[in-house]
C-alpha cells in the first residue's frame, strides 16, 4: 500500500510571496494534514486484518521530511521524500504527475494508494483523482469506510445526499475522509525513535526521469495572478448619525444589494 | 477552431435539486461570460429520459444542448461520463468548461481536466473575463483567508469548478428555444471500473440558517434578551434567520440552535447583518463565506467593522428598531 501525504501548515495567517503570488512555506510551522493522517489510518488497519507492507510518500521541501518521521512512528514502514526546487509552484496537474512518477519509479507492485480527501491548506481536493488517472487505475474520492475482501474492495461514502456503496478490483486509489479513520495516538517515545531511523528515501526530479518542462510552475497549466485577503475589495462604507438617518442612506445607497436578495423593491415610496 | 463560434460549455448536474440549481446557476454566469467573448452557451446532458433536464436548461439560458440518453446512462458513473465529455470536449473545443462544485463535479472534473491535460480551478466563487480575454477565476485559499485569482493562459478548455450558489439563476423563459444536439452512444465506451453496489438517498438535512440567503446576527451588544427578541421580527420581514454568538448563547437570549462561529455553524448568507458583535476568531471563522456584510457596532474599531461592507457606528438595538420600521414602510406587499 502507498500513502500519499502532505504537510500543511498549522497556523492560517500567512506570508505570501506578493511578486509570485505563491506561499512562504519556508516561514510556516507545518504538520501532516488531517485527511492524510486518516488515509494512514486507514491504510494500517487493512495492514493489521490483511497484512501488507506500508510506503508512505510526500512531494515538498527538506522539512516535508518531518511528516513522514510521523508517519513512520505510526506504522508505515518506508517513506519516500520527493524534493527538489525545481518542483516548487506545481499546482495540481503538476503535482499529480510527480507523484503518479514516483510511485511507478520505487513501488510500481502496488494494490492500493491511498490519499487525503482533501488538505486543509488548499483544499482543491483534486491530486488524487489525477493521481488515479495518472496511473491508469480506478479511483473513488472521499470514501468513509473501506472494507477488502481478496483483492476487491468495497467502500462507503456520502455523495451529493446519497449514501453508496461501490466496489473495485485493486489495484486502485481512494481518498480518505476523516469521518471514520480516527489516527492513532503516537507516544513521544515513538516519535523520537522514528526520527533516529534513517529510513527515509529521497528523490529528486533526475531520479523519476522527468524533465522541467514537467515540473513546477512550467509543468502547470495554471496561473496565480494575485493572492489578495478575503476582505479586501470590500468598499467598507462607514455611515454614522441618527438610526433613522443612517437607515435611510443605508436603502438609498444598497436598496439594491438588500433588495436583489430578499427580491424585494426597496426603493423608497414616494 | 473548425466550427467557427467559440462556446462555453456547462457540465448538466442534475442528480438532485441542490445540482441541479448550481447547473442553473452556471448556464447564468456563462450567459454573461459569453457576451464578453462572443460564445455560444452549451450544455452537455448525460443520462437515461433526460428531456426534462433539456427543457430546464433550455427555459434557463441554455442556447446548445449536447444529449447522450442511454440506459447504460442511467446512474451516475465517472468512468462512462468521463469518456464521453472527454471525447466531446475533443472534438468541439470548447474555450471553458464549467462544472458545479458538487461532490460529483468535484471527482469528475479533475479527472476530465488530467485527460485533457489542462488547467483546473476548484471551488470558485468568481468568474471574470480579464482584458486579455481569458477566464479569471477567484477561489478561496487557505480556508478562506486568502482569495486567489488564478488563469489557464494556454491550455483549453480553460476549466472551473464552481462553488453552488455563487451566482443567480436566470429566470425561467417558456419561449426560450436551444439547439438540441442527439449524441449516440459510442461504440468503444469502456466498462465501468467501479461497481455502484447500493445508492441509497438519504433525507434532506434541515439546515435553514446554513443555507439561508439572509442572516441577522446578534451579539452581546444588542443589550438584553427582549431587545435581542427584536432580531426575530426583523429576520421575518427579510425572510432570513437569526445566528447568534457564543455568549449570546450563553446568556440563554438565543438557542444553542442559533449558534455561528468556528467549531459550529458555517453560514454563507449573501446578505448578513450583524448586530453587536465585536468580531472574535471564533465566530467570524464561521461567517468567511457571507456576501455582503452590514455590520452595527457602537465601537468603529471593532473587528466585525473592518470585514464590513458597511459599517454602521450606532446602538445595535437602535439601528435594528429603525430597520424594521423602515422595511415595513418600503414592503408594500
Amino acid at each position: 500500500m502507498i500513502v500519499c501525504m502532505k504537510q500543511v501548515p498549522m497556523v492560517s495567517e500567512l506570508p505570501w510571496d506578493r511578486k509570485t503570488g505563491l506561499l512562504k512555506r519556508e516561514a510556516a510551522e507545518g504538520m501532516m494534514n488531517p485527511a492524510c493522517k486518516s488515509a494512514l489510518e486507514a491504510a494500517l488497519r487493512i495492514k493489521e486484518g490483511h497484512g501488507g507492507h506500508i510506503t508512505a510518500i510526500t512531494m515538498g521541501p527538506p522539512m516535508a521530511a518531518e511528516i513522514l518521521h510521523e508517519a513512520l512512528s505510526m506504522g508505515a514502514d518506508r517513506c519516500l521524500l520527493v524534493s527538489d526546487p525545481r518542483m516548487a509552484g506545481a499546482d495540481t496537474m503538476a503535482t499529480s504527475a510527480v507523484l503518479a512518477r514516483a510511485i511507478e519509479t520505487f513501488c510500481s507492485d502496488f494494490d492500493l494508494v491511498l490519499c487525503g480527501c482533501h488538505t486543509s491548506d488548499s483544499e482543491t481536493a483534486q491530486v488524487g483523482p489525477q493521481m488515479g488517472e495518472e496511473l491508469g487505475i480506478p479511483s473513488i474520492a472521499s470514501v468513509d469506510d473501506l472494507k477488502l475482501t481478496g483483492r476487491r474492495l468495497r467502500v462507503e461514502r456520502v455523495s451529493d445526499h446519497f449514501l453508496e456503496t461501490l466496489e473495485m478490483d485493486l489495484p486502485g486509489l481512494v481518498t480518505v475522509t476523516t469521518a471514520h479513520y480516527t489516527p492513532r495516538y503516537i507516544p513521544m517515545a515513538g516519535l523520537q525513535d522514528a526520527f533516529r531511523e534513517p529510513s527515509i528515501l529521497t528523490a529528486g526530479a533526475h531520479d523519476l526521469g522527468m524533465d522541467e518542462a514537467e515540473l513546477g510552475l512550467e509543468g502547470s497549466p495554471t496561473r496565480i495572478l494575485e493572492v489578495f485577503s478575503s476582505t479586501a475589495g470590500k468598499q467598507n462604507v462607514v455611515l454614522a448619525g441618527t438610526p433613522r438617518k443612517i437607515v435611510e442612506e443605508l436603502f438609498e445607497r444598497f436598496d439594491d444589494a438588500i433588495g436583489s436578495v430578499i427580491r424585494k423593491d426597496l426603493k423608497a415610496v414616494k | 477552431m473548425g466550427e467557427g463560434k467559440r462556446s462555453i460549455w456547462v457540465f448538466g448536474d442534475y442528480r438532485n435539486y441542490f445540482q441541479n440549481r448550481v447547473t442553473l446557476q452556471l448556464i447564468s454566469r456563462a450567459s454573461d461570460l459569453a457576451k464578453a467573448i462572443d460564445a455560444t452557451v452549451c450544455v452537455t446532458v448525460f443520462g437515461h429520459g433526460v428531456d426534462e433536464w433539456v427543457w430546464e436548461y433550455t427555459c434557463h439560458g441554455a442556447r446548445k444542448i449536447y444529449v447522450c440518453d442511454h440506459e447504460k446512462l442511467k446512474f451516475y458513473s465517472n468512468d462512462i461520463y468521463l469518456h464521453l465529455m472527454e471525447k466531446l470536449v475533443r472534438e468541439h473545443r470548447p474555450e471553458i468548461l464549467l462544472v458545479g462544485a458538487t461532490a460529483f463535479g468535484r471527482e469528475f472534473a479533475p479527472r476530465l481536466a488530467k485527460r485533457l491535460k489542462t488547467g483546473l480551478t476548484a471551488d470558485c466563487i468568481g468568474l471574470d473575463i480579464g482584458e486579455d480575454g481569458l477566464l479569471v477565476q477567484t477561489a478561496p485559499a487557505f480556508g478562506g483567508n486568502m482569495l486567489t485569482k488564478i488563469v489557464t493562459p494556454v491550455k483549453r478548455p480553460q476549466m472551473a469548478t464552481v462553488r453552488p450558489g455563487t451566482f443567480q439563476e436566470i429566470p425561467h423563459d417558456n419561449d426560450a428555444v436551444a439547439e438540441i444536439v442527439r449524441v449516440p452512444l459510442p461504440d468503444d465506451l469502456p466498462g465501468d471500473r467501479v461497481t455502484l453496489v447500493s445508492s441509497v438517498r438519504q433525507p434532506e438535512r434541515v439546515q435553514k440558517l446554513e443555507d439561508a440567503a439572509v442572516v441577522v446576527c446578534g451579539g452581546r451588544g444588542m443589550g438584553s434578551r427582549k431587545k435581542f427578541r427584536n432580531l426575530y421580527e426583523l429576520a421575518r420581514i427579510l425572510g432570513g434567520e437569526v445566528g447568534a454568538t457564543r455568549p449570546v448563547v450563553y446568556s440563554k437570549w438565543a438557542d444553542e440552535e442559533a449558534l455561528v462561529g468556528q467549531a459550529d455553524k458555517h453560514i454563507s448568507p449573501r446578505v448578513l447583518i450583524s448586530f453587536g458583535i465585536s468580531g472574535a476568531i471564533q465566530h467570524t471563522a464561521g461567517i468567511r463565506d457571507a456576501g455582503f456584510i452590514i455590520a452595527v457596532n457602537k465601537n468603529p474599531h471593532a473587528t466585525m467593522m473592518k470585514m464590513a461592507d458597511v459599517a454602521i457606528v450606532a446602538d445595535a438595538n437602535q439601528v435594528c428598531t429603525a430597520l424594521i420600521k423602515e422595511l415595513r414602510k418600503r414592503i408594500r406587499s
